[in-house]
């Protein structure tokens, strides 16, 4: 059968079945062929997306690991063993200090962001190393608080709900200290290197993980310290 | 200064241990010896122990499952041998904290070590090509994943050699695996051995999730995916679900051990039971992570070799996802005895039976594609078939296992070991034994010898009936498992049969060990020139075998489902005239060095040693910071090496040349 088109007597033309699927199918070969040279020659176009779709991934694992922490710390938090409660360890007005350096930093984070998106070299070093002192204090807290605790009998050995206390914001600090090397790193690499693609993909993922662990503080400080405390 | 570690760690008095202690470094020995002989210690840095390449990477994990498969089994045989023997007065041959460690071993190993990387090394050699991809997303992640499990893989062995291993079973239940009860550094060998295994598995998932989402040929939309491919993202979804939970529940029983907390004890407000609940919600999934990748081998060889187009490409892919979902709502069957009581059992017991349904719709749609095809039984096609009836088998006695009062009477008994090896040896082993057998002239470039392969394949399938049967009737008379000795009469003689049994499928893995030594010096023959040897349909038969390193010179373009298939109706031309410059990874040495770094610390942190622990993580540390300075990642194949290459395989146009 042919598949010819016929001109019809209003000028408009007919096309046969087969026809039109032939078009459709020559059509969609040349958007392939187009896509196919696309992704031969810029091979690169897609690298960045890539890495931070690896990223996040990795960061909704990291997720559920702190759900699996938060769990442990539901279920024991009531298991303490004769020892004491949170209601008389906390100190709210501290942890809340503590809160406020790490939200801020959140923000000053975001500002680095906006430095690197203005392309503005220094002003993203300098807004890191803002992040990166606040990022300390809260730290410098931190172990202030557990050694606090550990001194009045209250360590990790106490009780399990102390166990699952010190393990889950622990756990927390120690990815905020690895989130600051990753952040002196960044600050030497654009110091060194500039703002280069790969360092922006970097700070990215840097900020990225900054604000996912601002959100589990404040999963932590919610159901730890003020569900302590009303308890 | 050496923690806990002194000479006397080294079981000098044990005949058993030592001789096979002995065995291994004799082993260990002779691979480094001839390495070194052959003066290839340059090549094997360069182009394998550093290589960022999935093929290679994908070749050294299934080295590795090869071996670790071995070790395993020789487990296996030694406690055949002892439950043969030891009834009444006998005692047998091996004293009770021997054999505890042997079933340990035997089921870590099997798990972690063998099953694991036969499944992630096949991903690694086919996926990417399935894809239509030149690599992983994260080339050198995929390195650094191979070596945390290989560095896994030799803690569990170095504990036959220096100190113990495990008493605590596969899971390590608490509170047995606490300080209290398991004082020695067996516990810790399994700990530190997992853990660093399942974070490379961790990374693993990242990477092919990515590798899936973002890197397919143009056109691949995902509903044109081969069904390996969907099977892999589901699994690594899972993957990544699962496994940070292993991970917490063993950072937990570490800080149980190591700085006295109370997660699993039984003092101080410590919930043995939590650890139960949280072991399963990883340990669930995980079986699905190890069946699913191969449902999706299945499904590859099943239209390949009847000749036809998968039947239910849909259904298959809804099916697949249904079971991945569903298995992160089901771990509790695995504890129904532990008093949760009877509504929380009953919700997990229809949740457990309800997976049946998807899997039945994949056995339908396998059976469905070979009915009126052109059945070709060739090897993949019989272990398939010794699939489709064994696992149907185990599957049914799953469901019976599913219901809450049968599992009263089931639980902890030999029925149970019955069950999980007739669908992991029927489902797994059998799975990556077929996808090994179809891809292997894909991988290596010439194929598998079929006679021996036919001969493999009846031993395991006669020799697994014949040992695990008898081990349903032995539950069924009320033999529990992990059984050092035992005073019924009656049971002796279905021990017996059993160890037969293993003897049976013994013989089946020396015969594939001589097929791949025959396979190899017969290669000439045998080797795969088209680069199509099965008349496939997915993208890795359209590539030369072994495929190249870029593996394509040109990316395809993808317009239907089984994409070569269509290309093959269609008679595109896989020459090419004109070639690009390819853009590849450089090999890099980082991946190496963080997992040896990673296991100093872990051997250190198992002996007590902190300062190594200590300097083993600052090595890790260095490592990641020096590479992120380290710019020097890509390179070029230029156009003409392609071209050199390509025609090497005959792949360029005559009138080009």
């Amino acid at each position: 059968m042919s598949s010819d088109p016929t001109l019809m007597h209003n000028g408009s033309l007919a096309l046969k079945p087969g026809y039109a699927d032939h078009a459709a199918d020559a059509l969609r070969d040349l958007h392939h062929a187009r896509d196919a040279v696309d992704f031969q020659l810029d091979h690169h176009h897609d690298v960045a997306s890539t890495i931070q779709l690896g990223f996040w991934i990795y960061l909704m694992s990291d997720c559920l690991l702190f759900s699996g922490l938060f769990a442990t710390y539901a279920l024991l938090s009531s298991h303490t063993a004769g020892g004491p409660t949170g209601a008389e360890l906390f100190d709210l007005p501290g942890v809340l200090t503590e809160t406020m350096f790490l939200l801020v930093s959140s923000f000053t984070c975001g500002l680095a962001s906006l430095a690197m998106n203005a392309d503005r070299r220094n002003a993203t070093v300098g807004w890191l190393a803002v992040t990166f002192l606040l990022g300390l204090g809260f730290i410098g807290m931190e172990v202030h608080e557990f050694a606090h605790l550990v001194a009045i009998g209250a360590g990790p050995d106490r009780s399990a709900f102390l166990s699952s206390f010190f393990t889950l914001v622990a756990t927390h600090g120690l990815h905020v200290t690895c989130g600051l090397i990753f952040m002196a790193v960044m600050m030497v690499a654009v110091l060194k290197k500039g703002l280069t693609a790969t360092n922006r993909a970097r700070l990215v993922n840097l900020s990225l993980f900054w604000h996912f662990l601002d959100i589990i503080w404040v999963g932590v400080f919610s159901l730890v310290y003020l569900f302590g405390v009303a308890h | 200064m050496f923690g806990k570690l002194t000479l006397s760690a080294i079981p000098y008095s044990n005949p058993i241990i030592m001789g096979a202690v002995a065995f291994m470094v004799i082993c260990v020995v002779a691979v480094l010896g001839t390495i070194t002989y052959l003066g290839k210690w340059k090549y094997l840095w360069t182009e394998w122990l550093t290589s960022v390449d999935h093929k290679k990477i994908g070749i050294m994990y299934l080295i590795l499952a090869g071996i670790m498969l071995l070790r395993g089994f020789a487990d296996a045989l030694m406690m055949r041998l002892q439950q043969a023997l030891a009834y009444g007065s006998n005692l047998g041959y091996l004293p009770p904290q021997h054999f505890d460690q042997v079933f340990s071993a035997h089921g870590t190993i099997m798990i972690f070590f063998m099953a694991m990387p036969f499944v992630i090394g096949l991903m690694n050699c086919i996926l990417p090509l399935q894809l239509g991809a030149r690599d992983v997303a994260f080339p050198l992640m995929n390195n650094l994943s191979f070596w945390l499990t290989a560095a896994g893989a030799v803690l569990v062995n170095i504990s036959l050699a220096i100190g113990n291993f495990s008493r605590a079973g596969w899971l390590g239940f608490a509170p047995l695996s606490e300080l209290h009860f398991s004082p020695s550094v067996g516990v810790d060998y399994w700990i530190w051995a997992l853990q660093i295994s399942g974070i490379g598995t961790t990374l693993t998932g990242v990477n092919f999730i990515t590798t899936i989402l973002k890197m397919r040929a143009p056109g691949m939309k995902l509903m044109r995916m081969p069904v390996f491919a969907w099977a892999s993202l589901c699994t690594n979804v899972l993957i990544v679900a699962a496994f940070p939970i292993l991970t917490v529940t063993l950072a937990l029983l570490t800080m149980d051990r190591y700085l006295g907390t109370h997660f699993f004890t039984n003092a101080l407000g410590g919930d043995p039971m939590m650890y139960i609940n949280l072991i399963w919600i990883w340990g669930h999934p995980e079986v699905y992570i190890l069946i699913l990748p191969l449902f999706g081998v299945y499904s590859e060889i099943v239209p390949t070799l009847s000749g036809k187009r998968l039947f239910g490409y849909t259904s298959m892919v809804y099916a697949t996802m249904g079971i991945a979902l569903l298995s992160l709502i089901v771990w509790l069957h695995h504890f129904f005895t532990m008093g949760n009581g009877a509504d929380v059992n009953t919700f997990f017991g229809i949740t457990t039976m309800i997976i049946a349904v998807p899997t039945g719709v994949k056995i339908f749609n396998w059976l469905l594609t070979m009915y009126r095809g052109r059945v070709r039984f060739e090897t993949p096609m019989l272990w398939t078939v010794g699939f489709l009836i064994t696992f149907t088998i185990g599957g049914m006695s799953g469901v019976l296992l599913a219901e809450p009062p049968a599992d009263f009477v089931l639980h902890n008994s030999l029925f149970l070991v019955a069950h999980f090896h007739n669908v992991i040896i029927g489902g797994v082993v059998f799975g990556v034994f077929a996808g090994l057998t179809y891809w292997f002239p894909k991988i290596f470039g010439f194929r598998l010898n079929e006679r021996l392969g036919r001969w493999a394949f009846w031993c395991w399938f006669i020799g697994f009936y014949v040992a695990f049967m008898p081990l349903y009737a032995l539950g069924l008379m009320g033999a529990t498992r992990r059984m050092d000795h035992y005073d019924v009469a009656a049971w002796q003689p279905l021990f017996i049969v059993a160890a037969c049994g293993a003897a049976i499928i013994f013989a089946g893995i020396i015969v594939q060990v001589v097929q791949v030594v025959v396979s190899i010096r017969q290669r000439e023959q045998t080797r795969d020139l088209t680069g199509d040897p099965w008349n496939g349909r997915t993208l890795e038969w359209s590539v030369p075998s072994p495929a190249p390193a870029y593996n394509f010179a040109r990316i395809p373009v993808v317009r239907d489902r089984d994409a070569f298939w269509d290309m093959k109706q269609r008679g595109v031309d896989l020459k090419a005239s004109t070639f690009v410059p390819i853009h590849m990874p450089r090999n890099k040495a980082a991946g190496f060095i963080v997992a040896g770094c990673a296991f100093v610390t872990a051997f250190a942190m198992i002996w007590h040693i902190w300062w190594l622990a200590i300097a083993g993580l600052a090595g890790v540390l260095v490592t990641l910071i020096r590479h992120a300075f380290d710019d020097d990642r890509e390179f070029h194949v230029d156009a003409d090496e392609v071209r050199r290459l390509e025609a090497l395989h005959g792949r360029v146009e005559a009138r080009s040349l």
